[in-house]
């Protein structure tokens, strides 16, 4: 199916700046900014990569320099990717310190409740997340049972063999510009492997894995879960997060065998200045669940429209996501459900709230393959726009080959959300306080699917974010 | 407060001899919706412990009155006055008047998805109860609003499920509508506004609500009930009827007035007033029945 690129590729981009400073002191290795066949090289070589890796890279590279930018979705202009450093290899993990970071940033995670060692990691100060120690047991038991959780890097050189065998078969670097992009100089990310029948009980996070010297920027996940296997991985954090460059672009894969379930939760928080441009995408087997939930608050522009694609009878796919777009900020995400096979079916709920002037759109392919009868797909999108000046689209593609399908769309959008305020604010409650009543129930559906943990800071942060003093 | 009327027109209410208390006064009110005037120069006099009833066809204002006493951004007060105990309210946001003890009971209750009922209305009640209260201080106690919300609701009919549900999401039309006089029960305001609160009910949900009403009202409550039915003002006999015709209250009476309207409907008011709107010359949304 990898050649069949769909009509909108999904793209994502993400880029975060904020101003602090990334003095090259603190790298032992900083690939001049811009990009070419010689840093693409000397990333890999620094790396020491298998030459089919450096291959990879140097082929997408030309794959992103012959594809033209994205004209639909949101305005990428002020993108320079010459401005960019593609790979930095921090010296030593104390490469920042603590006192370096602004303070409207530590003010920002303090009223979070972000503990010390975390907030550390978030803010660059520590590359490595001091509370792994913490996990180390459990990730003993996870070891026991075949599972392997690491990252990318490591796994391309520990793994080699299931490594190659599934890098880059879900997306493959022509499929979109910023998929090429990823795959010519990514770096750090998750590997996941579940082997066959074994679940794991418990949320695997992205906390576990933060080993890697350079976050972040370019992550590339891979995620296999054996046949019958199931798992839940939770990635990214509710607190701001800052880095000296300003895209994000990001590649997910993910492989849901037959009878296995997968869901992948991320809640991402990046600051003002970020274009983050991400593509995720599972292939879903015979009879296995595959579940993105996904929020997105912060950045300048997202662009994130996590695909299933349904390649067998009895697949099922779902994606629940929210995009919260403040001032100067424009949330463009959705999901893609391809339905490759009979009988598979898709869900696809998306919520998203407009405040102070930002715009958020809802972007969905849903679409259905010759001869994979009896699917079904349903499809909700709510829009909740707080104040006149914000707004929402809905941009919702549908595209079906075959008759014998049930396709449901839903879409309340553009509400603006003027007669709930009235209606809560004629009970006594002030607009600050029915505004964020109403935001907390509207994303109610998307936090009751999350671990508590994350539920409660992502609540929080709904908060600061209603009160305007985040971002 | 002087109980005098304004004599600037004979559709001001008069008042119920030996009344005291707090005073809802509306002069000579002019409301614009999105730059159209609706409402043309109504005059009313509220006092705790009266019950005055508001009729008139779909279309006539009655809403629009509703809405622009409890303050709706949309509803623009291009001139006149609301008082409440001789402070001018007209340019206070809603939750200023809610907290000076007004209340509208919904036409058409909003739905807000993801608020529970109990959350929502422990926040309206220590706002209401604690005029002063300020933000991020504490509710009322969980024990004592969990208690009283329950026993209201016994009182009203309803399970005690429902304080645990979303805020009118998946709700009947009567189930709505118990809930705002839930809520009316709960918030025990000076003056409150039921805006067809017993229309689209069947007749046993209007008993609930009648009588629930009639239970909560008293010499606490001033309550303006805008009906098209008999059945409500039965249980709450007004002591004042108001007919609303093209945005102003053409004519105030007793509650024969109701009767007479029932049993003859609006053409005698209309012959009576021929400039005051002759017949609605817009269309009148289907919702407004
Ligand atoms: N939000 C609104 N936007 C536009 N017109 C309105 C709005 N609300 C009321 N109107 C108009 O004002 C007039 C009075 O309506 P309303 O107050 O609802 O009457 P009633 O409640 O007596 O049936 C009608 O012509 C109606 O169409
Ligand atoms: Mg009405």
């Amino acid at each position: 199916m990898s050649t069949d690129t769909p009509v909108k590729s999904d793209v994502e981009i993400g880029a975060y700046k904020y101003g602090f400073h990334d003095s090259t002191d603190f790298y032992a290795f900083k690939s001049r900014k811009g990009l070419d066949a010689e840093i693409v090289s000397q990333i890999s070589e620094m790396k020491r990569e298998p030459a089919w890796m450096r291959e990879f890279r140097l082929k997408s590279l030309e794959i992103f320099e012959s594809r033209p930018m994205p004209s639909w979705g949101g305005d990428m202009s002020e993108l320079l990717f010459d401005n960019i450093y593609y790979y930095m290899k921090a010296a030593n993990e104390q490469g920042k310190s603590w006192d370096d970071v602004p303070e409207d940033i530590r003010r920002t995670y303090d009223r979070l409740g972000i503990p010390e060692a975390e907030k550390k990691y978030l803010a660059g100060v520590k590359a490595q997340y001091e509370s792994e120690v913490v996990y180390g047991s459990l990730r003993e038991d996870l070891a026991n049972q075949g599972v392997i959780f690491t990252d990318t890097d490591s796994a391309l050189q520990e793994h080699p063999e299931l490594f190659r065998e599934y890098f880059g078969t879900v997306i493959p670097p022509g499929d979109n510009k910023f998929a090429a992009l990823n795959s010519a100089v990514w770096s750090g990310g998750s590997f996941i492997y579940v082997p066959k029948g074994v679940k794991i009980d418990f949320p695997l996070q992205a906390y576990f894995r933060i080993n890697s010297q350079n976050m972040g920027q370019f992550e590339r996940t891979l995620i296999i879960v054996d046949e019958g296997a199931s798992v839940h991985y939770v990635e990214g954090c509710t607190a701001p997060t800052y880095s000296s460059d300003s895209l994000h672009s990001a590649v997910v894969e993910i492989i849901v065998k037959r009878g296995a379930r997968c869901r992948y939760t991320t809640i991402q928080n990046w600051s003002n200045n970020v274009y983050n441009l991400v593509t995720k995408r599972a292939m879903a087997y015979g009879d296995s669940l595959m579940e993105w939930i996904d929020g997105n608050l912060g950045s300048k522009l997202t662009m994130k429209y996590p695909a299933i694609w349904l390649m067998e009878p009895g697949a099922r796919g779902e994606t629940l996501s929210i995009a919260f777009a403040g001032d100067g900020q424009h949330q463009d995400a959705g999901a893609k459900m391809v339905h490759c096979a009979p009988n598979t079916s898709s869900r696809i709920i998306s919520k998203s709230i407009s405040k102070n002037g930002g715009r958020s759109s809802y972007r969905g392919l849903v679409k259905v393959h010759k001869d994979a009868v009896n699917c079904r797909s349903n499809v909700v999108c709510d829009a909740l726009i707080l104040d006149p000046a914000s707004r929402s689209d809905t941009y919702p593609y549908i595209e079906v080959e075959e008759q014998n399908v049930a396709i449901e769309h839903e879409a309340s959008v553009s509400k603006i959300a003027e007669e709930q305020l009235f209606y809560l604010m004629s009970r006594g409650l002030t607009e600050a306080e029915a505004s964020a009543m109403i935001v907390t129930g509207f994303i109610e559906p998307l936090v009751k699917e999350l671990p508590m943990e994350y539920a409660v800071e992502l609540n929080r942060l709904i908060e600061l974010q209603m009160e305007g003093s985040v971002g | 407060m002087s109980s005098e009327v304004n004599g600037a027109s004979g559709a001001a209410a008069g008042t119920v001899a030996g009344a005291t208390g707090s005073v809802l006064r509306i002069r000579d009110l002019h409301v614009s919706v999105a730059d159209t005037p609706i409402l043309r120069g109504v005059n009313m006099q509220i006092r705790q412990g009266e019950v005055h009833a508001l009729m008139g066809p779909n279309g006539s204002g009655k809403s629009t009155l509703a809405y622009a006493l409890a303050g709706h951004p949309n509803y623009t007060i291009t001139s006149g006055s609301i008082e409440i105990d001789g402070v001018e309210i007209s340019a206070f946001e809603a939750d200023a008047r809610a907290r000076l003890g007004l209340f509208l009971a919904f036409q058409y209750p909003v739905v807000i998805p993801g608020v529970k009922v109990a959350d929502f209305l422990r926040h309206a009640v220590s706002n209401i109860r604690n005029p002063d209260r300020r933000e991020g201080e504490g509710l009322i106690g969980m024990r004592e609003f969990r208690k009283e919300i329950r026993d209201r609701m016994t009182e009203l009919g309803m399970d005690h499920e429902f304080a645990r549900r979303y805020l009118n999401d998946g709700f009947s039309g009567g189930e709505k509508k118990r809930m705002e006089i839930l809520q009316l029960a709960m918030l025990q305001p000076r003056f409150a506004i039921l805006d067809e609160t017993d229309s689209g009910l069947d007749s046993d949900a209007v008993r609930v609500v009648s009588e629930g009403l009639a239970k909560l009202s008293g010499p606490q409550m001033g309550v303006l009930i805008i009906t098209h039915h008999e059945r409500l003002l039965e249980f709450n006999r007004p002591q004042f009827v108001h007919v609303m015709l093209g945005g102003r209250i053409v004519e105030t009476g007793g509650a024969d007035l109701a009767h007479e309207l029932h049993a003859r409907g609006y053409a005698d008011i209309r012959a009576r007033h021929p400039d005051a709107a002759p017949e609605p010359t817009h269309t009148t949304p289907a919702a407004a029945v």
